[in-house]
């Protein structure tokens, strides 16, 4: 009845003695899951469409690369960042300012004047670092430290303020926005993840000391700012007026289509009409998307697989399971875990610049948390928290029932509702908003697995 | 030098839109910092909460108003609000009851309460959307203001005019008595006074005989009131829509943690707080100084601070600075 005081609680998802014995099931178990996974997405190709069903793997393969991340930073540190569409959103920004081509009269315009007020901000902040080492801590630096902030903030404005008006006056129906490095874009996939691995660097440092619920509040809210600006700067981003016609790292359908050989070629497996070249070439083109995104998701798994068998990723683990004690063996573990956050921060980012290489376009207004921070989430608790492959595993059955729940609910309802006839305003309204129940689908699928199966699917292997 | 043109401009655009939305804000975060309090964890379904108590009282609404049952000049929502009150408490102890009992029992992390509460706000989100839809939702009646912009003119002879909607007089006057209510409930009343020595030290506590499924479940039924009136004048007083509920988490996590979560009283000077920061610091100012200096000194710029597109990145920004500075909050809750 007494309750003791809670000790250092590692996740509870993670209990070795117990997992231990589990590891050559482990195997098994995710044969077959990726075994079902698989004869479910050929079941949608056949009955639906091949082109939705590589739709969904190459979706499942970016959500598996940000759940990826995830899991680093869960099962490594048990750091619970809910910022995720934030370093996807600034992945995403670095593969639009990588390829896209800069605009010379915005630049002329404006460029300068952005430049300084970026020199101003640095100033600003070098001097604010200046004072707190050299100053004692006291009522005397704070006032200083204020006045040097809105000291600089002011100039700053004064610079900023007019060099954005003058960046985006310039042709706003086109660009309006200063454009970017116009450099191929499978190298902003990198790009990506310094961005995020910058804004995990500045985040990590105000909000890594906090308890596990303040960070997830603090990552919450950077993610919302993250967006916020990046909707709001349109100098830098074209904000909600979208930045389309992203340079592709895959031939064009239309390319395609007009190439004899790809003609001729498609001919020896159909009537080699029309309709089977324009299918096939949008096949190609998904394929080829698919076969990039696989590599750079194998590539992940297996450098995450080795960091795990090496002493820096035994270290890690066991910091996570007793802190104190790795505190006592004068381990500095904030840094550690700022490491951990930086690493898993920068996997997203990758994952955020692929989602828009994908899409071929920037779109702000589409980064909203529920489809990509708390789905991830679900992902990786589903999948198994702390064991890389399972957060993979969770990737492809969440999305899978992400996307076909609005079928499948359609489905259900209507032949829960065959019933009541076709004007019926009970059965109307339950199937305009049939897809709806897949958030609630979700949440119960997350209880379920947090109350029944904590380890989730695939559970973490303990490796000695 | 217009001192009380300035005076009642100020009044008018961040005087009264404050207190109403600092008094939403406080009591929301008072249901968000109950939570805390009591059951140690974080609740992140507290927006969808409010949605869902909000939800039921319009449903009731429409069909009082379809009835034909008014009590002008107020609004009908008000007599449907118990109604609403409720089912949110329905909600609240179901989920209690099938998520985080479970989880007492089992002694998890604090982290895995805050996932679970994401798994409750995912479920309670779509209950929401599915029941009533994503779109604005349009439930006021009764008389709009309690004094119109143009009367206020011509009362005072004045140029700038003072507008107060009736909801929002309603907003402070509801918030205040729900706050005097509950201080009085903590204060006085032994089961009270057990909430509270159960939040302070829960092993104490329960030595002295004090039982923990009574105090979870009247946790649950004043987080629900809360969280329901809360939602009734916030979507009375702007327009309900599912998606704004969900986006006042982050400002109502502001208020708790800025005010000192654990700490009833530091909810509400976090939601005040918060709710004038975000108003005062996106207001633009021109005009306010235009009635200030004299002549040659008048603003040619708008003299706003940042865009209102970051309204909510402020409540963010006062939430990191407080948590750098005195992470405790301003009244120092719990750690």
């Amino acid at each position: 009845m007494v309750s003791e005081s809670s000790e250092q609680a590692s996740p509870v998802i993670s209990a070795p003695s117990v997992v231990d014995a589990r590891t050559s099931s482990n195997g098994l178990r995710a044969i077959a899951g990726f075994g079902v996974m698989a004869v479910m997405l050929i079941g949608v190709g056949i009955l639906q469409s091949w082109s939705l069903s590589i739709a969904i793997i190459n979706l499942s393969l970016v959500s598996a690369i940000m759940a990826l991340g995830i899991n680093v930073q869960w099962g490594y540190a048990g750091l619970f960042n809910v910022g995720i569409m934030g370093f996807a959103a600034l992945g995403g920004v670095a593969a639009m300012l990588v390829s896209v081509e800069p605009v010379q009269g915005a630049w002329a315009a404006g460029g300068t004047g952005i430049g300084l007020s970026g020199l101003c901000v640095g100033i600003t902040v070098l001097l604010m670092m200046a004072i707190r080492r050299a100053m004692a801590p006291g009522k005397g630096q704070r006032w200083l430290l204020f006045a040097v902030l809105l000291i600089g903030l002011v100039i700053t404005r004064s610079v900023y303020l007019p060099s954005v008006e003058a960046i985006e006056r310039f042709d706003p129906a086109r660009s309006g926005f200063l454009g970017g490095l116009g450099l191929p874009i499978l190298f902003s996939w990198f790009v990506g993840g310094l961005f995020a691995a910058a804004g995990a660097w500045m985040i990590g440092k105000v909000a890594l000391g906090l308890r596990s619920d303040y960070l997830a509040i603090a990552t919450l809210g950077i993610s919302e700012i993250i967006i916020a600006i990046i909707k709001n700067e349109d100098w830098l981003t074209r904000g909600v007026k979208n930045v389309s016609g992203l340079p592709r790292p895959v031939p064009y359908e239309v390319a395609l289509q007009r190439n004899p050989a790809f003609v001729e070629w498609v001919a020896r497996f159909s009537d080699g009409g029309q309709e089977a070249v324009r299918g096939a070439s949008s096949l190609v083109v998904k394929l080829s998307y698919t076969g990039l995104f696989l590599t750079v998701l194998l590539l992940f798994l297996w450098l995450a697989r080795r960091a795990q068998r090496a002493p820096w990723g035994r270290m890690m683990r066991a910091i996570r399971d007793n802190e104190t004690a790795a505190n006592a063996m004068g381990k500095n573990v904030t840094r550690r875990h700022l490491q951990i956050f930086i690493i898993g921060s920068a996997i997203v980012g990758v994952a955020g610049a692929m989602l828009v290489t994908l899409e071929g376009q920037l779109t702000p207004g589409t980064y909203n948390p529920l489809r990509y921070t708390f789905l991830i989430w679900v992902m990786v608790i589903v999948g198994g928290s702390g064991n890389n492959l399972g957060a993979v595993l969770g990737a492809f059955i969440i999305w899978f029932f992400w996307v076909e729940a609005e079928p499948l609910g359609q489905l259900l309802i209507q032949t829960l509702t065959s019933g009541l006839d076709a004007e019926n305003v009970l059965r109307i309204h339950m199937l305009q908003h049939a897809s709806h129940m897949r958030l609630v689908l979700m949440g119960i699928v997350l209880l379920l697995v947090l109350r029944f199966s904590p380890k989730g699917v695939l559970p973490e292997q303990v490796r000695r | 030098m217009d001192i009380l043109n300035a005076l009642v401009l100020f009044a008018n655009f961040i005087l009264v839109p404050g207190l109403a939305y600092g008094s939403q804000l406080a009591l929301g975060a008072l249901g968000i910092t109950l939570v805390y309090a009591v059951l140690r964890f974080s609740n992140f379904a507290h927006g969808d909460t409010m949605a869902f108590g909000a939800m039921f009282t319009i449903l009731l609404t429409w069909w009082l108003q379809s009835l034909g049952v008014s009590i002008d000049p107020l609004p009908t929502a008000l007599i449907a609000l118990p109604g609403g009150i409720v089912m949110s408490m329905g909600l609240c102890l179901v989920m209690d009851r099938l998520v985080y009992r479970h989880h007492r029992q089992v002694k998890s992390a604090p982290v895995v309460y805050v996932i679970a509460s994401v798994g409750v706000m995912f479920v309670t989100n779509g209950l929401v959307r599915f029941i009533i839809g994503p779109n604005d939702q349009q439930f006021s009646d009764g008389t709009r203001f309690l004094i119109r912009a143009r009367d206020f003119k011509a009362m005072t002879g004045l140029n700038e005019g003072l507008s107060i909607k009736l909801t929002q007089g309603l907003t402070v006057l509801i918030a205040l008595v729900c706050m005097l209510a509950l201080f009085w409930f903590l204060k006085r009343t032994r089961t009270g006074k057990a909430m509270r020595a159960y939040s302070d030290n829960e092993s104490l506590a329960l030595l002295s005989g004090v039982d923990p499924q009574r105090i979870v479940l009247i946790t649950w039924l004043i987080v629900a009131t809360l969280s329901t009136i809360a939602g009734v004048l916030y979507g009375l007083d702007k327009s309900f829509k599912p998606f704004t509920y969900f986006q006042l988490l982050l400002p109502m996590f502001a208020a708790a943690i800025v005010g000192g979560i654990g700490k009833p009283a530091g909810a509400i000077l976090g939601g005040f707080v918060v709710a004038f920061s975000e108003i005062a610091l996106t207001y633009a100012y021109k005009k306010f100084f235009r009635y200030l200096l004299p002549e040659e000194h008048q603003p040619d710029s708008l003299m706003q601070l940042l865009s209102t597109d970051y309204k909510f990145a402020i409540s963010f920004v006062i939430l990191v600075a407080v948590l750098l500075w005195r992470p405790t909050g301003l009244l120092r809750g719990q750690s």
